[in-house]
């Protein structure tokens, strides 16, 4: 997408940043690196709140912008419903509903993780330069300090969190669900969460009223999920 | 003596002036607003969701849906995620094409927001001047796409085919007909590219017009300038971009300090506000009129001396032409499995972002491998911007409210998802 000068130049002030979050960060970083030109920074829970405290008040970061907050559920990563590897003679055929959960794990080493994530986008202007930052929410219900203190914009952001995936945000001033209706139950972004939902609306002219029951379709699966 | 109680009103979700379904709830002592909290999701469908259970080629109509008044724009952001993730290059007719309808597609959404913005607070014949033009944009949008609005016209590796040589004609009825219909089909004689020229040449004018009814216009002024006021400093701490942040004065905008596509070959500059106010983001976006005409020119002259392919030729990703389909069994055998299984999309995760025209449009991208995204999550400009409703609209009055939400541009497809 870039010409190629830009794509050097991008890539030495990756390098530089990732350098020098190393370095800032040692004690607190799970990992940092570089992959497809974005840097990506892996942090702990407990110190959330002070390297993001960091990120945006130091002269090497100053990340001055929260662009984008959101969940992750790694229930499934790497779970494909349709087995490819079945040697040269024959084919699997798809699958049925009642399997669809868990049909085959891929064969790679999944590095064990807790299930839910955080990732923060950064912006900073005064570097031109993205950061992501990942933190893994411990226990259940899944918990994590709020940053709305340190980027405003966190709120509206870690209310769709915790509408969509029910990470509860400790600090956060206002946290109530954003997204879904009124009255919603469960959190629908989670991997376990049916495409169809579980309950339907309706207008119901007898009890002249709106009516929610539950669904009525059937779960289905038009392409299956495979790994190649 | 009787005790004075602040009045809490409702606004919305079914009022004409809350730009699709808003439901604010404010709190008013006396006309002045004391807080606003927006109720937004009535028009959520999940999209991130849908997007995670379809291969990636078919997602790309729902991005149209989400600013469906900047359509391909969102798209771009949506192929180059996964362009970046599958480490392709698009061809660089591709890429001039995809840049001339991002231009376009943010005359299209600017003309959508000045007539609104405009008959919200009360100028209804702006609406009428904004709609003559976009009407011509969506004509090229059909020529090229098929449909008006939801074109789905870009695709990973390039977009769904070259510039057509003709554009559609009026036909002859009782109310077009002899002068009057050969009049209206003058620009469209040529190919696609000498009618958008023909638009550039005269849209132009069209904006000197738009700025005689506005821009010195007292209402106008009495009903934007010093309202919703942000300082640069709070612009970057509630997550603002695009034209909300430019607005407030700071020249930041992707499209050159993050060139995308063949931004970095273009011509142009960047309006900047000074104070930060609603008439300021009116100038910013006024501006950004004559900007996109300049870089949409450049793109035609380019794009009519050199001729090329559009779209990869590798079918593992791009389908492949109809023709090779219809006549080599290797072709049907690639779209037979685009069709059906798409493609899949190596282990990572990626964040791409374009300069939509309400702001920084983004999606983020996580793939674990296989023919669908693990998780796709859309950062849409109005989200971030209508979080600052409450503190933008704070000590105005009742009817300003009206104009902040013209002002920050708000569309509920992207902000509901």
């Amino acid at each position: 997408m870039e010409t190629p000068n830009n794509k050097n130049i991008q890539d030495s002030l990756s390098g530089n940043l990732v350098d020098s979050l190393k370095k800032r960060f040692a004690d607190e970083l799970v990992s940092c690196d570089v992959s497809i030109g974005d840097v990506t920074l892996e942090i702990p829970a407990r110190h959330l709140l002070t390297v993001c405290r960091a990120l945006r008040d130091e002269s090497a970061f100053e990340f001055e912008q929260l662009v984008d907050l959101c969940g992750v559920d790694y229930a499934q990563y790497g779970i494909t419903n349709w087995d490819t590897d079945t040697g040269s003679g024959s084919f699997s055929r798809g699958i049925t509903s009642s399997t669809l959960a868990n049909t085959s794990a891929r064969n790679i080493d999944m590095p064990s993780r807790e299930r839910f994530a955080v990732v923060y986008h950064l912006l900073s202007h005064s570097n031109n330069q993205r950061l992501r930052v990942r933190t893994y929410a411990q226990s259940d219900p899944p918990r994590l300090g709020s940053v709305v203190e340190i980027w405003n914009s966190a709120n509206w952001f870690e209310r769709e969190a915790f509408d969509l995936f029910g990470i509860l945000f400790e600090g956060h001033p206002d946290l109530r669900r954003i997204l879904t209706d009124y009255g919603f139950i469960g959190y629908p972004l989670r991997k376990d969460f049916p495409l169809t939902g579980t309950m339907e609306t309706r207008y119901d002219p007898e009890k002249k009223r709106v009516t929610y029951e539950p669904v009525s379709i059937k779960p289905r699966t038009l392409v299956p999920r495979v790994i190649r | 003596m009787p005790e004075i109680h602040n009045f809490t009103l409702n606004f919305g979700p079914q009022h004409p002036a809350a730009h699709g379904v808003l439901r604010l709830v404010l709190e008013l002592d006396g006309e002045v607003i004391v807080r606003a909290d927006p109720h937004i999701g009535l028009l959520h469908r999940a999209t991130e969701k849908l997007a995670e259970n379809k291969p990636y080629n078919q997602s790309i109509g729902y991005m149209d849906r989400l600013d469906y008044v900047s359509m391909m724009c969102n798209e771009h952001a949506y192929v180059s995620a996964i362009e970046r993730l599958l480490g392709i290059e698009v061809p660089i007719r591709a890429q001039y094409i995809r840049v001339m309808f991002d231009e376009i597609t943010r005359i299209l959404n600017h003309l959508m927001w000045i007539g609104a913005h405009a008959l919200d607070i009360g100028a209804m014949s702006m609406f009428l001047y904004a709609f003559r033009e976009r009407e011509d944009l969506m004509d090229v949008y059909e020529a090229v796409s098929g449909t008006r609005m939801h074109a789905t016209y870009y695709r990973p590796g390039g977009v769904y085919r070259d510039l057509p040589d003709s554009m559609p004609q009026y036909d002859a009825s009782r109310w077009r007909k002899g002068a009057k219909l050969k009049q209206l089909n003058r620009a469209r004689e040529g190919t696609l590219l000498d009618f958008v020229e023909d638009f550039t040449a005269r849209f132009p004018g069209c904006v000197d017009e738009y700025e005689t009814l506005l821009t010195d216009n007292r209402i106008w002024k009495q009903r934007t300038v010093d309202i919703g006021i942000v300082t640069p400093e709070r612009a970057l701490q509630l997550g603002f971009s695009g034209p909300m942040l430019r607005g407030s004065g700071i020249a930041w905008d992707l499209r050159k300090k993050q060139p995308y596509a063949v931004y970095d070959k273009m011509d142009f500059d960047i309006p900047v506000g000074a104070t930060g106010d609603s008439y300021d983001r009116y100038l910013v976006r006024i501006e950004e009129f004559r900007q996109s005409n300049r870089i949409i020119k450049q793109c035609i002259d380019w794009l009519r001396a050199n001729p090329g392919p559009v779209i990869l030729e590798n079918n593992k990703i791009a389908s492949p032409k109809r023709q090779q389909m219809k006549g080599e069994m290797e072709g049907l055998i690639h779209h037979f499995k685009l069709a059906t299984e798409g493609y899949c999309i190596p282990e990572g995760e990626v964040y791409a972002a374009v300069e939509a025209p309400k702001g920084e449009f983004g999606i983020y991208m996580i793939s674990d491998g296989a023919n669908k995204p693990y998780r796709l999550k859309i950062r849409a400009p109005g989200f971030a911007h209508l979080a600052a409703m409450d503190e933008m609209v704070r000590g105005h009055m009742l009817a300003d409210v009206v104009a902040i939400i013209g002002t920050q541009d708000i569309v509920f497809g992207e902000v509901d998802r």
